[in-house]
């Protein structure tokens, strides 16, 4: 019973070995360690670990650390791609200006990601090296890692990382003696994915419901408690201690050419493969590359389609492999890099009941605030459980259809409805004969199971 | 489980709830880390919550009067994340991953075994109080699906055979 228990145990783990991750190569993960470990303090220093700050602390410019993020064009690993030097050169700052706030998203939620919480459960001091030279850049005088509630281990790890860089000086006041003040909280959630949306986030920071925020003011504006407020997903911020390090050139020049945007991502990929897991590697990187990685499908098994990165990105075809996977190339493609962490879907698994899950999800978590999101994702649930059930009606797809219309981006209050118009939209594109089956069936005629149920 | 307007009097009527002095400190020590006290809200919550193993009505104002915020402010958080249980769970509480991933690695009978075993549905508790049955959003385990978590641990991928030495752990 014992080892069974162990067996079962989930860890977050990346598939390449040290060996073969190199500073220079691999600046998110080249310091974890093979057997799992927390890289602690002493080790992460021993690493290159700090050093960037000290460097950025006494040159003592902020705006040099700015235009540095923009030039290497370090784009949101959140998902949504947008620059965070852009961004950081965005937030109000000057004499006039309160000091405000570095909040990082750790609320990783999106459906097929699990990328942040390696970072965060074994190399929590690359994220707060990260998070104060954000804060010096950007004139905060605060900082909130707002980590979902679900992350246990996660909180765990940082409480005490953090608690070794306010004792080791790297937090606190005049951090490295420079007269420079920060230092950060943890603010752990309690559920709900839309605490992921920035402004909602905000809302949930303070202490109420997650219901997002109009958008201008921007949070650079006017975010937290009405200040100045930067919010940076944590890859993105794992990405800061490198690129000052080493130079915005350097940063460009790891994509090798593969594509204009430049860095490494945390790619990974779930669902029936032979080895899931997470690689860092070049972005622009390849979904075949990927599913090489993994091993391929499961016993056999065709590819039928994809998400690039979450349940909120458009399903790809299995001609969609060799496309480099950075941000310009996936959105010309009618769907999103994301979170960069594939799901794959094979040949016999049904699309309908595929997409009234990923509908559930998103009519679930929908806040409430705006009537597209709150009334048409439970409508195209039911609709979706119909059509799942071989119940469907003549008019329903294209109901769908302007349901999915409806939720696009620009109709309603943020990002939610348009994240779960993508998925349907590009299902109804691709795959539209699987929902036509689903109408007028024969009453009793049974559906075939739809999904197979997996190995339990 | 939202109490009404009356049922609220009610409770601010007969206060039949005191905060653990130890509960009231550490959401005093916490409200203090934002400018605005609100904001340890959830944290106030999650508090009680880890010593009553749910949030009784009852506590929805006596934690808004440690904030000094309304009571209407506590309740509409409080019953908006999904993670506050407004009702009495379990001594373990399973969280059983439905997202899309876990859907694609088998979900369905992951869910299904738990309910026959357990005797119980999801949103339902078991009869000797021992487990609530809950979906989960996406766990972050995705490379382990299905998955699920019971209390603070995460298990992933959960097969049949590993259900009952995993169910055991839980007393």
């Amino acid at each position: 019973m014992n080892s069974q228990r162990q067996s079962s145990s989930y860890r977050s783990r990346i598939l390449q070995p040290a060996s073969e991750r190199q500073p220079k190569s691999h600046p998110l993960t080249w310091r974890l360690r093979d057997d799992g470990q927390v890289v602690d303090l002493q080790d992460y220093e021993a690493k290159e670990g700090y050093v960037a700050l000290r460097q950025v602390l006494e040159a003592g410019d902020p705006q040099a650390v700015i235009a540095t993020m923009k030039e290497a064009n370090v784009r949101g690993r959140g998902g949504a791609g947008f620059s965070a030097g852009l961004k950081w050169s965005l937030t109000m700052q000057g004499p006039d200006m309160p000091r405000g706030y570095i909040v990082c998203n750790a609320d990783e939620m999106e459906p097929g990601t699990f990328k942040d919480r390696l970072l965060m459960e074994q190399q929590p001091h690359l994220l707060i090296e990260g998070m104060v030279l954000a804060a010096f850049a950007n004139n905060a005088r605060y900082g909130y890692i707002f980590l979902r509630g679900e992350y246990v281990e996660s909180a765990r790890v940082l409480a005490q990382a953090l608690d070794e860089a306010r004792q080791a000086g790297w937090l606190g006041s005049d951090i490295a003696g420079s007269g420079f003040d920060f230092d950060i909280a943890l603010h752990t959630g309690a559920g709900r994915y839309i605490c992921g949306e920035e402004t909602a986030l905000l809302n949930s920071l303070e202490g109420n419901r997650a219901n997002p925020r109009a958008k201008p003011p921007f949070p650079g504006q006017s975010g937290a408690w009405g200040k100045p407020t930067v919010v940076n997903n944590v890859e993105t911020l794992c990405n800061v201690p490198a690129v000052m390090l080493r130079g915005a050139d350097w940063y460009q020049g790891l994509s090798g050419g593969r594509t204009e945007d430049g860095g490494t991502k945390l790619y990974g990929a779930s669902g029936l493969v032979n080895r899931p897991g997470l690689w860092e590697l070049p972005i622009g990187t390849t979904g075949r590359e990927i599913l090489d990685l993994a091993g391929g499908l499961r016993d056999g098994r065709q590819l039928k389609a994809w998400l690039p990165g979450g349940a909120s990105t458009g399903f790809l075809l299995p001609d969609h492999l060799d496309l480099p996977l950075d941000f310009d190339t996936v959105g010309q493609e009618g769907s999103r890099l994301g979170t960069g962490l594939i799901t794959v879907v094979t040949e016999e698994q049904s699309m309908v009941s595929l997409m009234r899950n990923l509908e559930e999800f998103f009519a679930r978590e929908s806040c409430g605030w705006c009537t597209p999101c709150r009334d048409g994702l439970p409508w195209a649930v039911r609709l979706l459980r119909a059509l799942e059930q071989g119940e469907g009606q003549p008019g329903d797809i294209e109901l769908l259809d302007k349901l999915a219309a409806d939720c696009g981006p620009g109709l309603t209050f943020c990002a939610h409805a348009p994240g779960a118009a993508m998925p349907l939209q590009t299902a109804l594109q691709h795959f539209r004969h699987e929902f036509e089956q689903g109408v007028q069936r024969p009453k009793g005629e049974a559906h075939a199971d739809p999904i197979p149920v997996g190995e339990v | 489980m939202e109490p009404t307007q009356a049922s609220h009097q009610q409770t601010i009527a007969t206060d039949g709830f005191r905060l653990h002095p130890e509960d009231e400190a550490a959401i005093r020590e916490e409200a203090g880390h934002y400018e605005q006290p609100q904001a340890a809200c959830i944290e106030a919550l999650k508090t009680v919550q880890r010593r009553h193993g749910w949030v009784p009505d009852d506590a929805i104002p006596a934690i808004a009067r440690v904030l000094g915020v309304g009571p209407a402010s506590v309740e509409g958080v409080a019953t908006f994340y999904s993670l506050i249980f407004r009702q009495p769970v379990g001594r373990h509480v399973i969280l059983v991953c439905d997202s899309s991933s876990c859907f694609l690695t088998g979900y369905d009978a992951l869910r299904q075994v738990l309910s026959e075993r357990l005797g119980i549905g999801l949103g339902e508790t078991t009869a000797d109080d021992r487990f609530t049955l809950l979906p989960g959003c996406c766990l972050g385990a995705c490379d382990g699906g299905p998955a699920m978590m019971i209390g603070d641990d995460v298990y992933g991928p959960v097969t049949g055979e590993d259900l009952p030495g995993i169910l055991e752990a839980y007393p």
